[in-house]
């Protein structure tokens, strides 16, 4: 995928398919260390040890539809090209974390993309799922919880057309003022301020 | 739209939105995009981007969500329109180019682009 925030939603899509009520996304640009980690926690399902141990082969899925699970394989992939890793961390019943890390300033190192439309098109699932977000680069950073804003909207679903203009609005100019505070090139696959 | 900052802002949506909501809830139009790994990678993501920027643009008031792989992957990225009173369509293939005219057709003139239809359910 030419994003990591393909990945990202990818990884979003499967804790909604282990029926997570809570998901907490974190992104970690850590620019003296060089590193860049993507840290996914759900309080889903969860998968015994057998089960995490296959989930990165390519030809292992839970699912009926279809007999092929890449997902996962391809973010591990991606991570591994990067001097990074994938790990899986898992209980059934407890939920699971999926971690990725990769050189920050790698050249093979897919840019993060478009958060917006990462962060959107998960929100509007329509699951009852909330969402802890947290994206940090040196120190600054752009959180939100969807939790505080149902807190707010009552019976108003995040979904609502004037909600979802707002949330749109809200992710972008928080993704915006984040670079912007930083002064560093988060979006791209390699950082300046890195060396 | 004016520039919104704070939760406190989603107060005020929260009083906007419910004035229509149950008649939303009950005749709305609902479009639905296939988001699993297979139509992420068919460009899902960006599809229902177009989807939503179309529905801004022309003032289009429909709900829209996501839903996983339905095993159709070739077919990704598939979008579903429900309308009621109305058969469930889904379109198969529908990249960014092809939102507006799928919104203009199917949304606003009532007929459906018949060449990119995949399926079609009529609920009793």
């Amino acid at each position: 995928m030419r994003e990591l925030s393909l990945h990202i939603l990818d990884a979003l899509q499967n804790s909604l398919e282990a029926g997570a009520s809570k998901v907490t996304l974190t992104i970690e640009e850590d620019l003296r260390a060089d590193r860049l980690t993507i840290t996914i926690t759900d309080n889903g399902r969860g998968m015994d040890a057998e089960t995490v141990q296959k989930a990165l082969d390519p030809f292992f899925t839970t699912r009926q539809t279809r007999h092929v699970g890449l997902g996962l394989p391809l973010f591990a992939a991606a991570a591994q090209r990067c001097n990074g890793e994938l790990t899986i961390e898992s209980e059934p019943g407890r939920g699971t974390t999926v971690r990725a890390t990769f050189q920050h300033s790698h050249i093979d190192r897919a840019p993060l993309g478009d958060m917006r439309s990462t962060l959107l098109s998960f929100l509007l699932s329509g699951r009852p799922v909330d969402l802890h977000y947290v994206h940090r680069v040196d120190g600054h950073q752009f959180e939100f919880d969807t939790a505080e804003m149902r807190a707010e909207l009552g019976e108003v679903p995040l979904s609502h057309p004037v909600v979802r203009e707002w949330l749109s609005e809200f992710i972008a100019e928080g993704e915006r003022e984040l670079v912007a505070h930083s002064g560093t090139a988060t979006n791209s696959g390699r950082t300046e301020s890195a060396r | 739209m004016p520039k919104l900052k704070s939760l406190e802002d989603l107060k005020r949506l929260r009083e906007e939105a419910q004035k229509d909501l149950k008649v939303r809830l009950k005749t709305g139009t609902t479009i639905t995009v296939g988001m699993g790994t297979c139509g992420i990678a068919a460009g899902a993501r960006e599809t229902m981007q177009a989807i939503l920027e179309e529905l801004r643009k022309r003032g289009i008031d429909a709900h829209v969500t996501t839903t996983g792989c339905i095993g159709m992957c070739s077919k990704e990225p598939l979008v579903d329109i429900e309308q009621a009173g109305y058969p469930r369509v889904t379109y198969a293939n529908v990249h960014p180019d092809m939102v507006p005219r799928l919104i203009e057709e199917h949304l606003i003139k009532g007929n459906l682009v018949e060449e990119w239809v995949f399926g079609r359910v009529t609920r009793d």
